[in-house]
């Protein structure tokens, strides 16, 4: 063959029997969490239900961001829609806030569909922007539609998560709840990138034109992508609402599209568990430099920064190189 | 049997008239090459058989059907499959998961399907990745199958975008300058994977600079000048054609119609 240079670079068809250990020191912090959260007081139980709260939330981000290479900057409207959606249906309307989280979710997808038919149509900058319209005009709603959402008020009142005659009484009950729907949106996430589809909308991301020559109906595949990542978001929404039993229009503000690109890039945008890092990382890193007093948020910022520059596929793309999957 | 028919196509821009009444057809099983100087309008008429553009008047003909002015998409699961000058790869993903992708054509199967994994899509996933390490083998980038697209030196990005479009198991293979910024040594191994995808019954029509590997690889050829067709044989009447020879060399005599 070519005697270049280049040769030396991976050659990776070996199917090496050595142990996935990538894998099992993410399951194992994982459980490590997990463990911590169940066995400390009720305000760790909060730290991390937020935690994997977001991270359901950012699962679903990432695979229209990460997989589809697009850009939203409006995906706290849907969980506005989720949020505002259960908390009306269960409060108001005695619901069961398992049916309701269902029906929210069915209505932000429609939502999602009727947006991004023709906001998709943008590319690039243009879309971020239609996208961040979206965001703004959601939460101006929320609070002018004062019969519907009590504005500034806030919704409290809102019943924790149960179907039937079982209800997530304790926090921590709550919280096992979450994780597990959290484990199914990811295993989902898992699943649909390994698709057929979810190889179509990597494609796009790679190059729209190629996808396109391969027959991939990429403004369709786009939309699909944009209504899975509103379902997420819509999910996590609802999941606030009845963690926390009050709503009010400042938890799905633009602080929260700020804080779920944090996680998104810190954690490694575009792999399965990047979200799920980063939403641990950048939950608990301001309460574990609690201790820096005065100087905390500086403390914190400096640690962003620090990975961000040395870790530009954040902490997933990190761990890929000290620990190369191995894949047979 | 005519595989793709281009019947008096042409192609304004403005005042600009970039192919300008080009009949030609290329047969079932041949190696089709349009070649022409700079400026001649190959890409365009390229891009007119893909789908990219419509024609002004004329229209395209592939496998029996009239395909001008439908999308580049319809176009693909059609059958016609086109690779790109500048390489256009899906960089973060790995070679073998490139040639997946191509698969898409040939598949089935969405969102939901991917989530319920039922027997029949785990069996096509089974297939996909069995017909991508064949082709893989096919085109000779095995080894990189893992390898993220991007690390790849030119020569088997080219060489991948050709397995991609492979996977799609195209009736007719639509080649843009493949040969565009190889060595010799790349172009004659992309010249043994074209012949070889050839005479596994793909049709192949290219255009293409390099007259080297055009002569050394093309049934019949058409060479295009200020958008006119201006002859069209097998190699060896093209290479002593006297209109092919003042239009490389800039001369004028031949043409003063």
């Amino acid at each position: 063959m070519k005697s270049s240079p280049i040769m030396t670079l991976p050659i990776t068809t070996s199917t090496s029997a050595g142990l996935p250990w990538r894998q099992i020191l993410l399951a194992a912090l994982g459980a490590l969490v997990v463990v911590f959260a169940f066995s400390a007081n009720g305000y760790v139980v909060t730290v991390i239900g937020f935690a994997a709260i977001y991270a359901l939330f950012c699962t679903g981000l990432n695979f229209f961001m990460g997989f589809t290479g697009q850009a939203s900057f409006g995906q706290n409207a849907f969980a506005a829609l989720g949020g505002y959606g259960s908390a009306i249906l269960t409060a108001d309307y005695g619901f069961e806030p398992a049916v309701a989280l269902v029906l929210t979710m069915a209505f932000s997808g429609v939502v999602a569909l009727i947006v991004g038919y023709p906001t998709l149509r943008l590319r690039g900058h243009y879309l971020a922007m239609a996208t961040f319209a979206l965001g703004l005009i959601t939460y101006e709603i929320s609070i002018n539609w004062t019969d519907l959402t009590q504005g500034y008020m806030g919704y409290s009142g809102i019943p924790p998560l149960g179907i039937g005659p079982y209800y997530a009484d304790t926090p921590k009950q709550q919280l096992a709840v979450i994780l597990i729907l959290l484990a199914l949106g990811v295993m989902a996430a898992a699943g649909l990138k390994n698709s057929r589809f979810g190889r179509a909308c990597r494609a796009i991301a790679g190059s729209e034109l190629a996808a396109g020559a391969l027959g991939i109906p990429v403004a369709r595949y786009k939309l699909v992508s944009f209504v899975i990542a509103a379902l997420y978001a819509s999910a996590a929404g609802s999941l606030f609402a009845h963690f926390v039993g009050f709503i009010s229009p400042e938890v799905f503000g633009t602080a929260m599209v700020v804080q779920s690109f944090t996680m998104l890039y810190l954690g490694g945008i575009g792999t399965i568990a990047g979200p799920l890092i980063g939403a641990v990382v950048v939950s608990l890193l301001p309460e574990l430099m609690r201790g820096l007093k005065d100087y905390q948020t500086i403390g914190y910022l400096v640690i962003l920064l620090g990975i961000l520059i040395y870790a530009p596929k954040g902490i997933a793309g990190l761990l890929d190189r000290l620990l190369p999957k191995r894949e047979g | 049997m005519a595989m793709l028919a281009i019947q008096g196509i042409t192609k304004r821009f403005g005042g600009l008239v970039a192919n300008d009444d080009v009949t030609f057809q290329v047969d079932k099983g041949q190696i089709f090459a349009v070649i022409g100087p700079n400026g001649a309008g190959k890409t365009t008429l390229f891009n007119m058989v893909a789908g990219t553009f419509p024609p002004s008047e004329g229209q395209v003909i592939f496998d029996g059907e009239v395909i001008s002015a439908r999308p580049v998409a319809q176009i693909a699961q059609a059958g016609l499959v086109r690779t790109y000058q500048l390489v256009q790869l899906f960089k973060d993903l790995t070679v073998a998961e490139n040639v997946m992708v191509g698969f898409h054509r040939v598949t089935t199967g969405g969102v939901f399907s991917a989530l319920l994994r039922s027997p029949g899509m785990r069996r096509q996933e089974r297939e996909i990745a069995a017909k991508t390490a064949e082709i893989l083998e096919f085109v000779g980038l095995s080894h990189r199958a893992n390898v993220t697209a991007d690390l790849l030196p030119y020569g088997e990005q080219r060489l991948l975008e050709v397995a991609r479009a492979l996977a799609a198991s195209p009736k007719l293979l639509l080649l843009d300058e493949p040969a565009a910024g190889l060595n010799m040594e790349e172009t004659s191994e992309l010249a043994r994977v074209i012949r070889k995808v050839n005479e596994n019954d793909v049709t192949i029509m290219l255009i293409e600079h390099d007259m080297g590997l055009v002569m050394q690889i093309a049934h019949r050829i058409a060479v295009l000048d200020y958008g006119r067709k201006i002859a069209e044989g097998t190699p060896d009447e093209i290479r002593v054609h006297p209109d092919v020879i003042a239009a490389y060399l800039g001369g004028t005599e031949g043409y003063d119609d």
